[in-house]
């Protein structure tokens, strides 16, 4: 197995694409090095993106954020400025894992890996997050939820790297919010999850909403009917009842070891409820 | 033979004994130098590795070894041909020597077919990878009701049905106890409680994987380094098996990183001992988690039907419980010790536990902290309260009236001496907690647990330095801070300081055999063998002071720490400290040691009670534990941190066991969730403090009181959640573990 630790989004890419046997990005490791370790992979690259400038850190531009790829959870908790503007976001990226983890682990690495359950891209989903991506011919930005395809595949071509992700500058009156079950406290992966974001309009009524689940489907979904269902209203119990009956209709979800096909259909309503309570107030309604 | 000491109680006053000293092993835990079964090196070493069977039931056709026996680095292959039977007719040696690698079938998921040996981890994988095995897939089952059916694949064709020697069976062995006529019983009943309970496989989840180091050479000598409950077990099994002399194999006992029953069998250690000794060269084994899930002693997951009578005023008039143990592929006593302590809290005059030990697809049950009992409290226990509800009693009150007593004959046989099972009930009765207000959502359980206990064979050494410290060396390995206890018990008796006493677990060359840390045996047993050894010692310690005065040793006492001379010859004679005797003894006779073996006899039984308040998302079905008290019987506490620790300890298992914990396997017969991330044992977050009460009903079977107390608070933890969950949201539950999905059913069920 080698390893190489470009400089440049541009060299990573090109190694990437170079290379016949498997090759494996490194970011957090947080999954690569499990899974290295458990004998469930065996690189012949592994192409280390932490040295690469572009990636390491969090800009505040006029049109939002820029997260890099190698950017740690931890670090994306401290950022006083995203926490203001995308608390769900980051309270998700914030339940990966555990302390130790989080130390380690990235948004985009979450993203990349493409598990259903995957914490961060409910919300990132939610809050119209997009990868940056580099690859041999140039880069593009793409909405986050074209980045996974099904468990464990995502649309990256060979050769493609995810630089960094971008977050819009949140709209006046909005709110974001993020819940997860797990069925202990902590150190868990989401049965199923809620990521909500909606903007106000006047008189507190929900003027705009994105809802999108997780670890209901093969991928992170997002519901359409289900922001329907409480655009134009104060968040009034019809439309909660509402909002929860539409996430369940959307939910394609699995029996196995972590819940049943029933259970995560009925608790996904359930968090999209909450969570869009949470992200109402976090808007300033009442 | 060792002189006979009197074991029964005296109510004696106590110096250091009940102190909490500090612990002797905090300082090497907690900065890393303490050594576990992972932590030996010997010079020349390989890894060790086991190739596993991916199959549930599978025939093993042929074994092919040729190509990783070729692999440069590989120095031993090992397969069932390596490890001929010479068990001589020992069943149970040979279902253990068939479970350490498996021979023409393979039983379960991750059975061992195959290890080697090669001089690193990388080549020994390698290796893994290049032997061949042909398997024929064969039918399994999983259950334990679906095993006991007639058309079932059966686990082991040589166990029969009792009334028809030509049929092979999985039901291994029935259990029956009790006495009475359950039918009158019934039949004076005005009320009648019937239900059916299932409880799922749960791991102990000790954090330390088991290890060893095992080193044998041309001449067949043999070392083992191992974390181990018992290591003279541990010798005595390899030795048997590997066709070994017991005095050539030398086992040390490591640090232990939690065994809670599961480090009381072998599993890879003879591999490690064979692969050794085909290539004499020391071999290191460390099982990964996921061989500690699917290849090691989970307890048993069970199915099982409880009836109880009682009349209106709540007088309990008769009892059953039908109790079906998987006991994995292999045959245990699982069944057995469920039927036994199912009933054992109680005074009934008509009482029938049937315990059956049912043979599946699963690893082999081992031994899991009151082994049994919790599954068989769960069932009862939640019947107590249907019935306490019916008669109108609160469940403490019910309890209280049925609860046995000192002269009760045990639903198991024996008559009871003096208990505990009132006392921790009325503690309860009287606990704030009880009166504690719930909020909505909110509801509170409670319910009572019972074990054995046990005692047997123990051996201890004393032997005091030249300067009056004293090395006290124990047979019973260390798990639940054994050391600190012995260390107080020989200071107590030598009248000298904790502090002055290092205590250290010898290893099998150096004391006799010493039975396996299990059944809360290594403080009473142990604890017995010390005070012994001690008296031993103090007699030696007499003797010279009288030879030091010229008096009659009739003439000496020992008082505090020192030698006293009496009677009127030694009326001006200043007292002698043992270090003053110590710092003599290499002029007044050699060293001064005490020594004693002693099959412990008349473990105290104990009792606990618990009480537990939870909130329920009736959403969600999530649970969250609120408040928690442990009330227990320890007889006397010798450590009261450790007491309560191990009092803390079981009931959080207890909690994991009631709440997340179990072993998922798919319809292929594979397991699921063999690892930490899905077999949810309870997290720090997860658990409130759990409150403790110590009550001191002396044992009178032991000179201090002592009872054991490591195991009967993981008896009570499911039954008291059940109940609690139940009143939180208004229905019975009867399946463990009670994960959010399955009270989220219940709930939905119920609407």
């Amino acid at each position: 197995m080698r390893y190489e630790a470009p400089t440049t989004t541009k060299e990573a890419a090109k190694l990437l694409a170079k290379e016949k046997g498997a090759a494996h990005l490194l970011a957090g490791g947080t999954d690569l090095l499990v899974r290295m370790k458990g004998g469930f992979i065996e690189p012949d690259l592994v192409v280390d993106i932490k040295r690469i400038p572009a990636t390491q850190s969090i800009q505040k531009t006029a049109s939002g954020f820029t997260i890099g790829a190698g950017v740690s959870c931890a670090s994306v908790g401290r950022d006083k400025g995203l926490g203001k503007a995308w608390p769900g976001v980051v309270e998700a990226a914030m339940l990966i894992g555990s302390d130790q983890i989080q130390g380690r682990c990235t948004m985009a690495g979450n993203l990349c890996n493409a598990s259903p359950a995957a914490d961060s891209v409910p919300a990132m989903v939610a809050a119209r997050a997009k990868a940056v991506v580099v690859g041999p011919k140039g880069k593009r930005t793409v909405p986050v939820e074209k980045i996974v395809t099904g468990p464990g595949a995502t649309s990256l071509k060979k050769g493609e790297l995810v630089e960094a992700i971008k977050l819009p500058k949140p709209e006046a009156r909005s709110g974001d919010a993020y819940l997860r079950f797990i069925p202990r406290t902590e150190m868990d992966i989401a049965v199923c999850s809620a990521g909500v974001n909606l903007t106000l309009g006047a008189g507190g009524v929900v003027k705009k909403a994105r809802v999108a689940l997780g670890a209901v489907a093969p991928t992170v979904v997002l519901v359409p009917a289900a922001a329907r269902a409480i655009v134009g209203t104060k968040l009034d119990d019809a439309a909660l009842e509402k909002l929860a009956k539409t996430c369940e209709a959307a939910c394609n979800p699995i029996d196995d070891k972590r819940g049943t096909v029933e259970f995560r259909t009925q608790v996904a309503g359930v968090l999209a409820k909450r969570a869009a309570k949470i992200a109402y107030q976090r808007a300033g309604g009442k | 033979m060792a002189e006979a000491f009197d074991t029964s109680y005296t109510d004696q006053e106590f110096t250091v004994i009940g102190n909490r000293t500090l612990r002797p092993d905090g300082v090497d835990k907690v900065t890393g130098r303490a050594r576990y079964g992972a932590d030996a090196t010997a010079p020349g070493q390989l890894v060790g590795l086991i190739l596993r069977s991916p199959h549930a039931h599978a025939k093993i056709k042929k074994i092919d070894t040729s190509k990783a026996e070729k692999l440069p680095g590989v120095k031993a292959v090992l397969t069932s041909a390596d490890l001929p039977d010479l068990t001589n007719g020992n069943r149970g040696n040979y279902d253990i020597l068939e479970n350490c690698m498996a021979r023409d079938r393979a039983l379960y998921d991750g059975h061992a077919v195959a290890a080697v040996a090669a001089t690193d981890m990388e080549t020994a994988k390698q290796a893994l990878k290049l032997i061949k095995v042909s398997y024929k897939k064969l039918p399994h089952v999983t259950d334990v009701d679906a095993a006991m059916q007639d058309s079932a694949p059966i686990v082991q064709p040589h166990i029969k049905k009792a009334d028809d020697q030509t049929q092979s069976t999985n039901i291994a062995n029935v259990s029956t106890f009790g006495h009475g006529d359950v039918e009158a019983g019934f039949a004076a009943a005005d009320y009648i409680v019937e239900e059916s309970f299932k409880t799922e496989q749960t791991h102990q989840g000790y954090i330390e994987p088991h290890a060893c180091l095992a080193s044998v050479g041309p001449d067949g000598q043999g070392e083992l380094w191992v974390t181990t409950q018992g290591h003279f077990t541990f010798r005595s099994v390899c030795s048997d098996l590997l066709g070994m002399d017991i005095a050539k194999l030398k086992v040390t006992s490591s640090e232990i990183g939690g065994g809670f029953g599961g480090k009381t069998h072998v599993w890879i250690e003879p591999v490690a001992l064979a692969l050794s000794r085909k290539c004499n060269r020391p071999v290191k084994m460390t099982m990964t988690r996921d061989e500690v899930f699917r290849a090691t002693g989970p307890t048993a997951s069970t199915s099982m039907d409880i009836k109880v009578g009682a009349t209106k005023d709540g007088r309990i008039t008769a009892a059953t419980a039908h109790i079906r143990y998987q006991d994995g592929a292999f045959p245990g006593i699982w069944g057995m010790l469920g039927a036994m302590t199912a009933f054992a809290c109680y005074d009934l005059e008509n009482c029938q536990s049937v315990g059956y030990d049912v043979l599946v697809n699963r690893p082999k049950v081992a031994a899991y902290r009151a082994p049994s009992a919790p599954m068989a409290a769960f069932g009862v226990e939640s019947c107590m309260d249907l019935m306490a509800e019916k008669v109108g009693m609160s469940p403490v009150d019910f309890r209280l009236k049925n609860a046995a007593q000192e002269g009760t004959r045990a639903s198991y046989g024996p008559t009871y001496g003096p208990i505990g099972i009132g006392a921790t009930l009325r503690a309860v009765k009287n606990h704030p907690h009880m009166r504690a207000r719930l909020g909505k959502n909110q509801g509170r359980g409670m319910a009572c647990g019972f074990w054995f206990n046990f005692g047997g064979q123990t051996c201890v050494d004393m032997n005091i330095g030249t300067d009056g410290t004293v090395n006290l060396t124990v047979g019973t390995v260390d798990v639940g801070g054994a050391r600190a206890s012995m260390g107080m018990i020989a200071a107590e008796e030598l009248g000298i300081p904790y502090e002055d006493v290092k205590v250290t677990v010898g290893d099998t060359t150096s004391l006799g055999h010493n039975d396996t840390t299990e059944g809360s045996r290594g403080t009473f047993s142990s604890g017995m063998a010390t005070i012994f050894a001690a008296r031993n010692a103090v007699e030696e310690l007499k003797a010279r002071a009288a030879q030091t005065w010229d008096i009659d040793i009739g003439d000496v006492a020992w008082e505090d720490g020192q030698a006293i001379a009496k009677g009127v010859k030694g009326s001006n004679l200043p007292p002698l400290s043992l270090k003053e005797l110590a710092k003599a003894s290499p002029r007044t006779g050699g060293p001064i040691a005490g020594h004693n073996e002693v099959v412990a006899d008349g473990a105290g039984v104990s009792f606990a009670s618990h009480i537990c308040d939870v909130e329920v998302d009736p959403e969600t079905g999530a649970t969250k534990i609120l408040r928690y008290t442990v009330v227990q019987d320890a007889g006397k506490a010798i450590h009261p941190d450790y007491v309560e620790g191990q009092m803390q300890g079981a009931a959080a298992q207890g909690i994991g066991w009631a709440l997340n914990e179990e072993y998922i396997y798919g319809d292929d017969g594979t397991l699921q969730n063999a690892g930490f991330l899905d077999y949810r044992i309870p997290v720090c977050s997860d658990l409130p403090m759990i409150d403790t009460k110590i009550l001191e009903i002396p044992n009178p079977n032991h000179p201090y009181g002592i009872r054991g107390v490591g195991e009967t608070s993981i008896v009570p933890p499911l039954a008291a959640i059940a109940s609690a969950v139940s009143n939180a949201v208004g229905v019975r539950m009867t399946h463990t573990p009670m994960s959010p999905p399955r009270i989220l059913k219940a709930i939905n069920e119920a609407k």
